[in-house]
């Protein structure tokens, strides 16, 4: 029964060791769970801000980085804290059907059109995104999409509406996936696509791809990021506490100059709400 | 082929050096695997053994049944998973989801049949003429029930080994269910995943370096385990 013995202390051991508490910290304060969209994760902005909120509040964050569609399916579900998304009237509508406290608005920055330097269908330069999509629709140019309801998404279905087009055809890609993936995709593939310009200047700077940015300063490629809490008057669990410092946070004066001095290859990657500059 | 070497030598150096956050995946991989093989040998067993042992009404569709949830895809497995876990959902009030328990839960759906398939063949396969022998020689039946388990023991080890390779190695139901969140949930394989998109070859190898470290180590485990 020697084996026995020692299986059920091990066994012991184990339950024990999976309650302790992660990356050796003792405290035992119950997480934030914070719903974010994927371009905020693939440019670095997100670390930037989690790490300094986890020092200075002591609150420890737990991040679910998906597309916006999937974040704001999951904080209706009541199955996280707050959303940190970037799809305006998504998040108004989040907040209409009484899921969500008041938005604010925190940083914002611009889409682009990128693709590979050769520029097969011949935007660059151009300034009006819709103008730009029906030339690759004509030419028939490779356009990747993210195709999975994420804030990107939304914004380029509406520039498909804006030019007229329903996409489709082999040269028109959904990959279903988030925003670095894309961009990879687009990457290797030798495509267009709609990104942010945080995660694609991230990218690029750590010449993870080789793309260029082609179409750029169409006022439509406003890019909006808000902080949205859940109501805790539809789901009483939420960690509103935390989640009210995290929201105060990201406006604060702090919050806002560490977005202002976030960069990446000597470029900012987000401008701050903010900022008097 | 640049790219590739040097991704490689990074991932190496990045897994000997014990960086932090290749030591937590490793660490969450290995607890929510163990965790999910031993509560997955807990009811597999004893089911694998029920189905090669007795002879009832119902047991060919019940084999049929487990055979053919070995070929259910995880993200299946996930996505009921996470329909029970979530806050709207039946379970909701446990407040599991995108936790390692959540994750373990969901693994233990996978390994099940795994162990329960593998250790009822194993079990079957036994000569019926050992149970015979030890019943000749005046054992009970549960003492000859014992004598066959340890004729079967080099299968049933098989069987639970399997399983933990199966479920650590595993991305959907780890990736829904536990949400990749650094330092709690995210394990060897949705890392992987996730250095993958950020375009971070080397992170991505050094997680893979680790992983299979891991399956290498539970093989010579099984080999010593079944040799002695």
């Amino acid at each position: 029964m020697k084996i026995a013995g020692l299986f059920s202390a091990s066994l012991i051991v184990f339950i024990l060791l999976w309650g302790a508490p992660e990356e050796g910290r003792a405290d035992r304060v119950r997480p934030l769970r914070v719903a974010a969209t994927t371009t905020t994760k693939v440019s670095g902005i997100l670390d930037v801000l989690h790490s300094a909120f986890e020092k200075r509040s002591g609150i420890r964050i737990h991040t679910i980085a998906v597309g916006t569609g999937q974040a704001i399916r999951i904080a209706r579900n009541g199955d996280a804290d707050v959303l940190l998304v970037h799809s305006p009237e998504a998040e108004e509508k989040f907040v209409r059907d009484g899921y969500g406290l008041k938005r604010r608005l925190v940083m914002f920055n611009y889409f682009v059109i990128a693709g590979p330097e050769v520029d097969p269908a011949r935007i660059g330069g151009m300034n009006d995104g819709p103008a730009a999509l029906r030339r690759i629709a004509r030419r028939r140019a490779l356009f990747f999409s993210r195709g999975d309801d994420s804030g990107t998404h939304r914004k380029e279905r509406t520039l498909w509406d804006a030019a007229g087009l329903v996409p489709s055809g082999v040269w028109y890609q959904s990959t279903g996936q988030g925003m670095g993936e894309t961009l990879r995709i687009a990457d290797e593939k030798r495509g267009y696509v709609l990104t942010d310009r945080g995660s694609f200047l991230k990218l690029v700077s750590k010449k993870r791809i080789d793309l260029r940015i082609f179409v750029t300063g169409d006022k439509r490629f406003l890019n909006p990021y808000s902080v949205i809490l859940v109501n805790p008057e539809k789901h009483p669990h939420v960690n509103i506490r935390a989640a009210m410092k995290y929201e105060d946070f990201l406006v604060s004066s702090e919050g806002q100059r560490l977005i202002g001095a976030y960069k990446a290859g000597g470029e900012r990657l987000f401008s701050p709400a903010f900022s008097r500059n | 082929m640049n790219f590739l070497l040097e991704g490689f030598r990074e991932g190496f150096l990045l897994a000997l050096r014990g960086d932090p956050e290749v030591l937590s995946a490793s660490w969450v991989t290995i607890k929510v695997a163990l965790g999910a093989t031993f509560f997955g040998g807990l009811f597999g067993l004893p089911v694998g053994w029920f189905l090669a042992s007795k002879k009832f009404r119902g047991r060919g569709a019940a084999i049929a049944i487990l055979q053919s949830l070995l070929g259910v895809p995880t993200v299946v497995i996930g996505l009921v998973v996470y329909g029970m876990l979530s806050r709207r959902g039946p379970l909701g009030f446990a407040d599991l989801l995108f936790t390692p328990s959540a994750m373990a839960i969901g693994l233990v759906v996978l390994a099940v049949p795994i162990i329960s398939v593998f250790s009822m063949t194993a079990v079957a396969s036994v000569d019926e003429r050992a149970r015979e022998t030890a019943m000749t020689l005046g054992a009970s039946s549960r003492r000859a029930a014992w004598t066959v388990l340890r004729e079967a023991r080099f299968g049933l080890v098989a069987a639970v080994l399997g399983a933990f390779g199966r479920v650590s190695s595993e991305v959907g139901i780890a990736m829904m269910l536990g949400g990749n969140i650094k330092g709690f949930t995210r394990t060897l394989t949705t890392g992987i995943a996730l250095e993958s998109s950020k375009g971070e070859f080397g992170f991505g190898i050094a997680l893979g370096v680790v992983l299979m470290i891991i399956i290498l180590f539970t093989n010579i485990v099984s080999r010593l385990l079944q040799r002695s």
